[in-house]
């Protein structure tokens, strides 16, 4: 029947035409890179591109593209796993980058291969309020109050949300006579406070900031300069909890990925830069916390002190999956629980 | 649209309490939204609004947007003439299965219409491991794109033609072929002048809907900025930005895109009802099916399975 | 004079599906075509679906597709879809007289609207929706006044879903509106009857099969909705989270056979909804007089 024949050869060959091929770099030649990252660093890395690919020509001469891609951490590990072709990774949390490299993506051992593990600033969890503090918010147990509305994203979704739950959860554990009965109690009250989930930290920022919702918002400290100093200045106020969770949002290069596109060098080169004077200098702009000492006093005042518990004073990111984040675990229990 | 008949026996107070109760319905759900969109577009200025939509990666999504509306749409349009031919000429076993299936994209959800190509297509899929070793790249690239739109979009034009084709007879073509025209004859200089209206029609819907799909190309997509976000998908790249003037400014292109599709729609209508009436007083018919119950019976009509001959209301 | 040419046997294909041999070629390449796009498009795509979800096993099937929070999106999403389907199906007979039976300014321009929603790509109808519903919007100020929150909802996916369904049962009432022969209801006035019985005992029977099947597409539409609702919603779990959501919501913790657990419940709901509007309309096409 070669009238069935023709059709669907004519629809393969459509499709095939337009897929792309990649061609391994050849050396001085002008290479693209893309950086598959999270929800909140775009204005980072349109700065941290810019710086690099300025140092690599002066270094190598050679021109180098970076692209972008945003949105929340675990939908973009996702994507890479599913074949987004990711030169570097640059995730919330190291638990996504784990995701990747047991898909085979990355090599084991990817943490140990940069400084602090692998995480070239940190960042923390703070509150972001409305001017005046009118709700008195101070710290994570103000949060369960009746009649506090929260604004925190989705933490099965989110990267940052992780940071937020986890951190809600450390401070209950911490305190005198914590058990896991009262943090789970803690928690569930916070979020029953919540009226909207949204995917991702920018989702969760605009409708606080942009629509008006909730007394106080729990996001990244960076996330919340960003809104105080840069969004609606003098609307909201940060209170910074005294007690937090230390978040290390990682970075790594797709081991597949480069190796098939020969962009190894140049990647790896791109994640070292941010370990460097300019890069930390860049990281302390956008207010996130640099890991070079001498950058880190240069943004003291920014950063009020707080005292930090790590992921695996907590257990670590595997055990804490499958406790709270996994189906039916604590997080869905909540939300069971009189609906 | 045919002319209203003459209002008839309602008296004037219940026709206008019935016009406003249905022009604040519309307001409500429709024309607040869309001014809306323009004044939230202009709350910079004008000059930030063209910024806004001539910027480089507006225009690379406007590219993006375009090329894989210039690959669905055709496709889906010869598609369309023939699944319109085979089921409004023949009569067959299957035919209303056929017609249903056909029928099916409209009724999945967009989120599971990108799904399923990342399911065939991706790193972990049916297909992944082939792909990967040839390099080919469909999934957060532009094929898988055009794929999902191509799917989203893929019974417009079939639905728009077949009751067109139903109600028009075979006996045009009928009459070519006893008169000595080869098949393909028949085909380029009976029929396609005669479907062009319904043709042009579900074109028309098709590029539309093309050209603002949202969900199944976010999940096919992998946003990378300047290089696979669509303009829908810019829009909410803008709005997560807080650049929220310049996602309105892109989102109103992509309203002024509507109003020109809804402006196409009713000047084909139009014509099309004009060419229909022409024709019919030629003829002496007592005036046919006007085309716009055929084409204005919306996209969104389900395919009937219909004897060969008859013409069904929609 | 070109000679009749000598009958000959026909494709195997147009031999076992054709009823009826008619003049008119081309059905082999029709149906050529039409199949092998359509496998190649939508069936064997829609396929996966099945295939991933085979390799999860019944029972971990039904645990997924009946956990609580899949129920509290399904009755989300067929609640919202059912009560926009309805406020369509009220509005749209309205919109479809007033439209068809009366004249005023602008009528033209109103009719022309009515299709927006179908032309609007979903995410703009959600923003600007969100916009003018949420607590500081135009609408939604006045709204939270009076206690009610239109955005972040229930009510917020009501409002997204009656915005996507607005154009069905309009166009499908307004064609039979327009063809009704008005001597029925003109004999009904003769004999007495005043318009709202003629309107209830004359035209809305005549009506219902196209009432029944725009409710029904609208209800097929709204139930598939995600662009639109997803920015209006507030998307918590079991209570304003629909079910598309959840599929994606799934999709993102690599939960791939949840997801399409949940997908292979809605897509046998909408293609057992499709096969109720193709019989209605057959139905319709036998009950409408014309």
């Amino acid at each position: 029947m070669s009238s069935f024949l023709s059709p669907a050869l004519v629809a393969l060959a459509l499709v095939l035409a337009g897929c792309g091929k990649s061609q391994p770099a050849a050396e001085g030649a002008p290479i693209q890179l893309l950086n598959v990252s999270y929800d909140p660093t775009r204005e980072l890395y349109e700065e941290e591109n810019a710086a690099f690919a300025k140092a690599w020509l002066a270094k190598t001469g050679q021109t180098v593209t970076i692209k972008q891609s945003h949105a929340g951490s675990g939908k973009q590990a996702r994507s890479v796993i599913d074949g987004l072709s990711a030169d570097v990774v640059t995730l919330a949390l190291a638990w996504d980058i784990d995701a990747v490299t047991r898909a085979g993506w990355i090599a084991p051992g990817w943490q140990t291969k940069l400084p602090n593990n692998s995480a070239p600033y940190t960042s923390t969890i703070v509150f972001l309020v409305r001017k005046g503090n009118p709700k008195g918010i101070k710290d994570w147990d103000d949060l369960g109050r009746p009649g506090a509305s929260v604004i925190t994203p989705n933490p099965k979704t989110g990267g940052g949300a992780r940071w937020n739950y986890l951190g809600a959860w450390g401070f209950a554990l911490a305190q005198p006579g914590g058990t896991e009965a009262l943090a789970k109690e803690l928690v569930g009250k916070i979020y029953k406070n919540v009226p909207v989930l949204d995917s991702g930290a920018r989702g969760a920022t605009t409708t606080f900031v942009e629509r008006g919702i909730g007394d106080v918002l729990i996001t990244w400290e960076n996330e919340a300069l960003l809104a105080v100093n840069q969004l609606k200045a003098g609307a909201f106020e940060i209170v910074t909890p005294k007690l937090s969770i230390l978040a290390e949002p990682p970075v790594a290069v797709v081991d597949k990925v480069v190796d098939k596109r020969g962009s190894r060098a140049v990647a790896q080169a791109y994640l070292e830069f941010l370990y460097t004077e300019a890069g930390q200098r860049l990281v302390g702009k956008h207010f996130y916390r640099p890991r070079l000492p001498a950058v880190a006093k240069e943004f003291e005042k920014q950063f009020p002190a707080v005292e930090l518990f790590t992921v695996e004073k907590l257990g670590g990111w595997e055990a804490l999956h499958k406790t709270h984040f996994a189906d039916g675990a604590i997080f869905d229990q909540i939300y069971q629980v009189g609906k | 649209m045919s002319t209203p008949r003459r209002a008839g026996n309602d008296p004037p107070w219940v026709r206008r309490i019935l016009i406003a109760l249905s022009l604040i319905f519309l307001s409500l759900f429709l024309f607040l939204p869309l001014i809306a969109v323009f004044i939230e577009a202009l709350r910079d200025g004008v000059s930030a609004y063209f910024m806004a939509i001539t910027a480089p990666d507006t225009l690379s999504a406007i590219r993006l947007t375009l090329l894989s509306t210039c690959i669905a749409v055709p496709l889906n349009v010869v598609f369309g003439v023939a699944a319109a031919w085979a089921i409004t000429r023949f009569d067959f076993r299957g035919k209303s299965l056929l017609i249903t299936l056909i029928d099916l994209p409209v009724a999945v959800s967009p989120v599971i219409a990108g799904m399923i190509y990342v399911l065939l297509f991706g790193a972990q899929g049916v297909f992944g491991p082939l792909l990967a070793a040839h390099d080919i790249k469909i999934i957060f690239a532009v094929p898988g794109i055009a794929l999902a739109t191509t799917f989203v979009t893929f019974p417009f034009v079939a639905r728009e033609l077949i009751p067109f084709m139903q109600a028009q007879g075979s006996e045009e073509e009928e009459a070519a072929l006893v008169l000595g025209a080869s098949g393909w004859q028949m085909f380029t200089r009976v029929t396609l002048p005669n479907i062009k209206w319904g043709l042009l029609y579900g074109t028309v819907l098709c590029t539309a809907r093309a050209m603002g799909e949202f969900g199944a190309v976010s999940v096919v997509s992998g946003h990378i900025r300047g290089e696979t976000n669509t303009v829908p998908l810019h829009v909410e790249v803008l709005y997560n930005e807080y650049h929220f003037a310049a996602a309105f400014s892109v989102a109103s292109i992509l309203v002024a895109l509507s109003l020109v599709t809804l402006t196409l729609k009713k000047l084909i209508e139009w014509r099309g009802l004009v060419a229909r009436k022409t024709a019919a007083d030629l003829e002496g018919e007592p005036g046919g099916t006007p085309i716009a119950e055929l084409a204005g019976g919306e996209q969104e009509t389900s395919l009937r399975p219909v004897e060969r001959g008859s013409t069904v209301p929609i | 004079m070109k000679a009749i040419p000598a009958p000959r046997r026909a494709p195997l294909l147009s031999r076992l599906l054709l009823k009826r041999r008619g003049v008119l070629p081309g059905f082999g390449l029709s149906m050529g075509i039409t199949v092998v796009y359509l496998s190649l498009i939508v069936l064997i795509p829609l396929a996966t679906i099945f295939l991933k979800t085979s390799t999860i096993g019944w029972s971990r099937f039904w645990e997924i597709v009946l956990s609580p929070r899949s129920i509290a999106a399904y009755e989300l999403s067929f609640g919202a879809s059912f009560a926009a389907a309805l406020i369509n199906a009220v509005f749209g007979v309205l919109l479809a007289w007033v439209l068809s039976r009366y004249r005023f300014p602008g009528r033209g321009l109103v009719d022309a609207l009515v299709d927006l929603p179908f032309a609007l790509p979903t995410a703009v109808a959600g923003i600007a929706l969100t916009g003018i519903y949420a607590s500081k919007g135009w609408l939604g100020r006045w709204l939270v006044q009076i206690g009610i929150d239109a955005a972040f909802s229930r009510l917020g996916v009501v409002i997204a879903l009656v915005f996507v369904g607005l154009p069905f049962v309009v166009r499908t009432v307004q064609p039979v509106l327009e063809d009704i022969d008005l001597d029925q209801e003109e004999a009904a006035a003769t004999l007495g009857a005043t318009r709202f019985q003629t309107f209830r005992r004359v035209t809305l029977p005549a009506l219902w099969p196209a009432v029944i099947t725009g409710f029904t597409l609208a209800f097929a539409r709204a139930l598939g909705e995600y662009g639109s609702v997803v920015f209006i919603s507030g998307n918590m779990p079991m209570k304003t989270e629909i079910t598309p959501l959840l599929i994606m919501t799934k999709l993102e913790q690599y939960d791939y056979a949840g997801a399409t657990a949940i997908a292979v419940v809605m897509l046998t709901i909408s293609f057992a909804l499709l096969l109720v509007v193709n019989r209605l309309q057959a139905w319709s096409g036998r009950r409408v007089s014309r």
